[in-house]
């Protein structure tokens, strides 16, 4: 198929239809309303449904319900949003299902701005709701890939009965790239037969499910906490996705950026190596599971002296950089938020103090 | 010999864990025998909320999904659109749904979804222990009202359904009580009502049913049903409130 100009936001609403998803649920939010708006145009033309929910928490328990009844769903939100939808993410992970989450992060906390971050990688990658449970998140750092994780996560949300989240910003929805839709990844949903509240007819059979998430009874909720956990074990050795850039040089220091960040880096680190200074950079495309051996590998190269994170927080990822890199080589964060992208200049700059600051 | 009174068959033979002279028995089984003999009970996804009705589904021989305090709405709203070919019912109390899950009960009826609402008031939060709820009465001792509901600071109990009958779309509105067999004959031909309005593809019902707490209330069975008539009902007045004909 031939390549379409697209913006961020409309790509992501079209990636989903064609990934097979007619089902949204949402509330408007900046950076990210045109997904809605182009969905309630896009939906009545594929027969698909469209509904603007009076909230972002009404709008997950609509997907809550949906997917508790089998049909495949999803919404998009921004990070005030996100925060409002953590609780029924909470409940769709703990009655194991499946929905397709996306937040286009803007700065915050609070209602912060309008501009594009990575501020919510905490909430994201380590909790959000309460509970104990994780997404599946994955970051692009192109239109392009926002696409393709988009088409991905629907089958990956059925395999693990999961939430899954995809973890862009405001650029990534607002920038227009040439995109594709690859028909390798139009996938068809899952049996949930076994589980979903589908109607006992519609089963042919007269055994009730039930969807849930209450456990009174003796080690029911331990069951629950250790299958949770059984799951989130399969993806770390199944769904473990990372890219890099510069990595086969003998580079003096490794740049772990994701997501919008690492285009700024990758330009950085082309600046660089004209001025015969050699930085490589891994960016992993899932944050939950992390990347944990491929960031650790890369890190510990005998070339590499320092470990930056780069990221537009004050500093979130860097916590998972450090654990990996378990103190063998020191570790530096370099951040910038309030909706501000740095210019490449700027983190050849700052690669350039690191370096001086860790001479060999 | 004829069996003349049996359980219904959407009914499951699992003990209830309600308290003695607690009504939601008789809903839960005008609910069941309602779907009996509409013989939907193949097509029902029912929503139970957070509140003493949080377990109704170990109770229900249906699917059924199980909702956040509130958002049983959100969530029938999100399977009728997915699977409008299914009947779907929530049952709330009055926390669950005229305290935390106001705004998605407003906008689910807004909107006209097709889905029925059971909305049980005993005018307390039962299952965390008899706090004030919204639909407490005035001077109503509760445990977070241990003076009684101070209206200056609380104001007066929400009148749902009333409320939502305010609303143009909403297709049946009705209160009804079952504190007595002449109240639950009527309340069962409202459930049923409420039932037929949603497989005949008519918009959003509510059916509010003034209820007991002899627990929390602090008065036994026989004192719980002189106490709704003598208090509840002259306040929250039965019959039906808006008909899709009106």
């Amino acid at each position: 198929m031939a390549k379409v100009l697209m913006k961020g936001n409309e790509a992501i609403g079209e990636a989903a239809i064609r990934a097979g998803c007619l089902n949204y649920f949402g509330y408007p939010i900046t950076p990210q309303s045109e997904i809605a708006e182009y969905l309630s145009r896009r939906m009545p033309e594929v027969n698909g449904m469209f509904l603007q929910a009076e909230s972002e928490v009404a709008a997950s328990y609509m997907i809550f319900g949906a997917s508790a009844a089998g049909e495949r769903v999803f919404t998009t939100s921004s990070s005030p949003g996100i925060s409002l939808m953590g609780e029924a993410i909470s409940y769709c992970a703990a009655a194991q299902c499946p929905a397709v989450f996306v937040n286009i992060m803007r700065g915050g906390p609070g209602l912060g701005g309008i501009l594009p971050s990575q501020g919510d990688y905490f909430q994201a990658t380590k909790g959000g709701g309460h509970g104990d449970y994780h997404l599946l998140v994955m970051a692009p750092n192109s239109v392009q890939e926002a696409v393709e994780m988009v088409m991905k996560a629907f089958p990956l949300a059925e395999k693990y009965r999961n939430p899954v989240i995809i973890l862009g910003d405001g650029l990534i929805g607002q920038m227009m790239e040439p995109v594709e839709f690859p028909d390798y990844l139009v996938s068809k949903p899952s049996d949930k037969s076994s589980w979903a509240t589908t109607g006992m007819d519609t089963r042919n059979t007269t055994q009730r499910n039930l969807v849930r998430s209450l456990y009174l009874v003796g080690n029911s909720l331990e069951d629950n906490n250790r299958c949770l956990l059984a799951k989130y074990e399969q993806m770390k050795k199944e769904e473990i996705q990372c890219a890099d850039y510069n990595i086969d040089s003998d580079y003096e220091a490794l740049i772990v950026s994701y997501g919008t960040m690492s285009r700024v880096c990758r330009t950085a680190i082309d600046l660089m190596k004209k001025e015969g200074i050699e930085v490589g950079m891994v960016r992993p495309q899932t944050l939950y599971p992390y990347p944990d051996k491929i960031v650790q590998k890369a890190a510990w190269k005998p070339s590499c002296r320092v470990v930056t994170s780069m990221e537009l927080s004050m500093g979130q990822m860097v916590e998972d950089v450090e654990r990996v890199v378990q103190g063998k080589r020191p570790v530096t964060w370099f951040g910038v938020a309030g909706g501000i992208v740095p210019a490449p200049e700027e983190i050849v700059d700052e690669m350039k103090r690191v370096l001086r600051a860790h001479q060999s | 010999m004829a069996r003349v009174f049996q359980k219904p068959k959407s009914l499951t033979s699992t003990h209830t864990h309600y308290c003695p002279g607690c009504t939601h028995g008789v809903v839960h089984r005008l609910i069941a025998e309602t779907i009996d003999e509409l013989g939907i009970q193949g097509k029902t996804v029912g929503i139970a909320p957070v509140g003493c009705a949080v377990l109704a589904y170990h109770y229900f021989d249906c699917d059924f999904q199980e909702a956040a305090h509130g958002r049983a709405p959100a969530m029938a709203t999100g399977i009728k659109r997915v699977r409008p070919d299914l009947f779907v019912f929530t049952y709330q109390g009055d926390g669950d749904l005229a305290s935390i899950g106001m705004g998605e009960i407003i906008h689910a009826a807004n909107r006209g979804e097709k889905f029925t609402t059971i909305f049980v008031n005993n005018t307390v939060y039962g299952m965390t222990g008899g706090q004030m709820a919204p639909t407490t009465m005035p001077n109503q001792k509760t445990t977070t009202s241990p003076s009684g509901r101070d209206t200056d600071s609380c104001g007066m109990p929400i009148k749902v359904a009333e409320l939502i009958s305010a609303l143009q779309t909403p297709a049946y509105i009705t209160r009804q009580t079952v504190i007595k067999p002449k109240y639950i004959i009527k309340a069962k031909k409202a459930i049923k009502k409420a039932f037929e309005y949603q497989l005949a593809g008519t918009c959003f019902s509510l059916v509010e049913i003034v209820s007991t707490c002899p627990t929390n209330w602090g008065r036994t069975p026989l004192e719980s049903i002189k106490w709704t008539e003598d208090v509840l009902l002259p306040y929250y007045q039965l019959g039906d409130c808006k008909t899709p004909d009106a």
